[in-house]
């Protein structure tokens, strides 16, 4: 693909959001995930990596962590001085407008889309994590002329976590997109990445606002499929959908899998993060660490199994993670155990403790606690 | 330009001869320590946490890798408007030009470069040393003692001190006594190669060394000496931290494997004193059921099978299974295949090793360095004792 001519936008306006205490005080964009990212960073790396330089992010709520992560961009390469990065909240602070759909907010950007010289429009969600080539959706949809493009994946067994489905015709065309969660028989699932020109978008935006409807998928793409030639491009990578908690253990867990850690974080791009400057991974004599994932900074004393460890975190002496998820600082003291949890950013488990989630119950831990 | 108290002059010429191997296609600064950094990064961040934000790298030998690892300084936080890391090579001028014949020559050619921050004070530090040191310290210190150079000191054991510039000094850490590189040594107070001068004074011994034919244009042995001769005020900043020499494959391996010790002399880890460096884009490493690591550093990137046991490794590294590794610095990206054992090694950026190779034996006093990019078949160590 020539660069420069798809613009990137991330939407994470009514973004599904079922995480429980880990959207606390952060959005879906923001969660920690795979030891060192945020689910944010596969979206921006996957249309870097796809030649897109030019990415608004459509903050909506609790962005202070996406300010924080973001930064400029340099993390992501989208520092330049042409085009690059732009975070755009909200224009208005009145809570009836806040509530409105995401349509309104692309209204309110309108100048920024005019001003902007990409022909097509990549919009996505932050919380689908895959490793895609937009290039090829792009020439995808060029070959089959179409008006939009609508990135999907087929999961004969199921997504986990929760998507939309689509019905797909034997051309390719989409037929049917699910309506909230609703009743739809397909083993297809919306990806929630739709390609399209700008100015069809631009478009869709004014005509749908107009008719006092005011969400992009529901009103201004689904009440108009029949006009518009709607392609489904299947994905066949390895996908994520995280936006639940089930979900979230789920597709951390699959990251143990040596095929799924070879293929999600280097093909076909790597995938960037703000980075941190922690040392390497600190293995004393006595640890143990079988089939887990271990991050820069982690100092490891103890036995850690089938578990993914973030930046920064201590497993003391005689300490046991198992079928855990540490986040960022976690510090577990000596002869302390963590069984099936997931722990936020910077939780302490003093020593002689015992932490005890279940497969089908995980043990959650908010951010800062002290166990 | 807005005035600089204190300007650095990294000095990263330096070829490592002594590094064979290593250092072939590459700078000795450049060269990788401690499982994701480079030597040169632990002055850069020095410098950084001494509030220092002018540094000129002098780059001569082999600079294309260095230059592109540096860039502008961004990772270390010195992409400055006013300021930042200026790369000083070489260059040709209207009279003709030359190589940096020595240390002091070095400075001598970029003396317009720190005219244009017209600071009081310039430090000299080079590019080849592992230390954590705030410069800002020694600045008061040579402040405090109205010196004209203060010259950082660090006692080393006696056995290595022939390798040093050597100072003797008197109560009130005046040197009064200097030697380059001695036979036979009669102190062990080592120059740590970190000097502090006034900048119009040195400006002017540096225009006078340049004009002896007879000189070599060094600082120790040349410049500092004829300070001495002078009976200049030398003042000896001393320095008991962590600091290592590491030009030679013995004392960077040693330098390698001080990191793994329980409680390590230098703490990587300090969240207050991070060492800076270009953060490869890599994910958490991988550890395989299989695997088993103790007393080592593993780096992001790495996706682990078999044992590995006091060993540093860096990013990007691929082990197989049933292999082991003991006591080895395994550098970025080398692939080692599966039954492989690795004894006390130095292996080489992208070095390859295939299933079954044996580098190295179990009693073996010599470190094994396997260069950059060499791919090592089966039969290797077989070869060797034929």
């Amino acid at each position: 693909m020539k660069v420069g001519q798809i613009m990137g936008v991330i939407n994470l306006i009514h973004e599904t959001d079922e995480l429980e205490q880990l959207t606390q005080n952060r959005c879906t964009a923001t969660v920690p995930f795979g030891a060192r990212y945020r689910l944010i960073d596969f979206t921006l790396s996957n249309m870097v990596n796809s030649g897109i330089n030019k990415v608004g992010v459509f903050a909506h709520k609790k962005y202070r962590s996406l300010m924080d992560h973001l930064g400029s961009g340099k993390n992501w390469d989208l520092q330049h001085r042409q085009s690059g990065l732009f975070v755009l909240p909200p224009i208005s602070d009145d809570v009836q407008e806040l509530s409105r759909g995401d349509l309104f907010h692309f209204y309110q950007n309108r100048d920024y889309f005019n001003r902007s010289k990409p022909e097509y429009v990549l919009i996505t969600r932050s919380h689908m994590i895959c490793n895609i080539d937009y290039s090829d959706v792009l020439a995808f949809h060029k070959e089959h002329n179409a008006d939009i493009t609508i990135v999907c994946k087929e999961e004969a067994e199921g997504l986990i976590g929760k998507a939309r489905k689509v019905k797909v015709n034997e051309f390719g065309r989409v037929t049917a997109i699910q309506e909230g969660y609703g009743k739809l028989i397909s083993s297809i699932y919306n990806m929630e990445m739709y390609l399209m020109k700008k100015d069809l978008l631009m478009d869709l935006v004014g005509t749908s606002l107009a008719k006092g409807q005011d969400h992009l998928v529901r009103h201004a793409i689904f009440s108009k499929i029949k006009q518009l030639k709607v392609m489904s491009y299947m994905y066949e990578g390895f996908l994520g959908c995280v936006n639940t908690i089930p979900s979230y253990y789920a597709n951390s867990m699959k990251l143990l899998k040596p095929d799924v850690w070879k293929e999600l974080f280097y093909k076909p791009g790597s995938i960037y993060t703000k980075v941190q400057d922690g040392a390497p991974a600190r293995y004393t004599e006595h640890a143990k660490v079988e089939g887990s994932l271990i991050a820069n900074g982690c100092v490891i004393e103890g036995t850690v199994r089938n578990s993914i460890l973030f930046r920064g975190v201590h497993v003391a002496k005689g300490a046991l993670i198992e079928n855990s998820i540490i986040m960022q600082n976690g510090k577990v003291y000596p002869n302390s155990q963590v069984r099936y949890s997931i722990l936020d950013k910077d939780v302490v488990i003093e020593a002689n403790r015992d932490v005890r989630g279940a497969e089908t119950g995980l043990f959650l831990i908010g951010k800062r606690r002290t166990v | 330009m807005i005035r600089k108290q204190m300007v650095a002059m990294l000095l990263a010429g330096g070829e490592g001869k002594r590094l064979g191997e290593l250092t072939k296609d590459l700078a000795k600064p450049a060269v990788y320590f401690g499982g994701k950094y480079r030597i040169i990064d632990f002055t850069l961040s020095n410098c950084v946490h001494s509030s220092i934000d002018t540094v000129g790298v002098l780059t001569q030998y082999q600079p294309l890798e260095l230059n592109r690892y540096l860039g502008i300084g961004t990772p270390w936080g010195l992409d400055r408007r006013n300021g930042g890391m200026t790369i000083l090579p070489p260059y040709m001028q209207k009279k003709g030009g030359s190589w940096y014949k020595g240390t002091a020559n070095a400075i001598y050619q970029n003396i317009s470069f720190i005219e244009r921050y017209d600071p009081e004070y310039v430090l000299v530090i080079s590019g080849d040393h592992i230390y954590k040191m705030d410069y800002s310290l020694m600045l008061q210190h040579h402040i405090d003692n109205n010196a004209d150079l203060t010259i950082a000191g660090i006692e080393v054991s006696w056995s290595e001190a022939s390798r040093f510039g050597l100072m003797h000094i008197d109560e009130a850490n005046r040197i009064i006594g200097f030697e380059e590189k001695p036979k036979k040594p009669t102190s062990n107070l080592a120059s740590m190669g970190v000097y502090i001068f006034n900048w119009k004074q040195l400006k002017d011994y540096l225009i006078e060394d340049e004009e002896n034919k007879q000189s070599s244009n060094d600082f120790g042995k040349d410049v500092i000496p004829q300070m001495m001769k002078d009976e200049l005020n030398l003042s000896c900043y001393k320095f008991n931290g962590y600091w290592k020499d590491v030009g030679t494959i013995d004392s960077l391996w040693e330098a390698n494997m001080d990191l793994i010790e329980p409680a390590p002399s230098l703490d990587l880890g300090d969240p207050a004193w991070r060492i800076y460096s270009v953060n490869p884009v890599q994910p958490a490493q991988f550890v395989a059921p299989s695997a088993t690591i103790t007393t080592s550093l593993v780096t992001e990137g790495c996706f682990i099978e078999g044992k590995i046991h006091r060993s540093i490794v860096f990013y990007g590294v691929q082990t197989g299974e049933s292999s082991e590794i003991y006591e080895s610095v395994i550098m970025p990206k080398v692939k080692i295949g599966k039954d492989v054992k690795i004894y006390k090694a130095i292996i080489g950026e992208g070095a390859v090793i295939d299933d079954g190779a044996t580098i190295g034996s179990p009693d073996q006093q010599d470190i094994t360095v396997i260069p950059v990019g060499k791919h090592i078949s089966a039969n290797y160590g077989l070869l060797e004792v034929e």
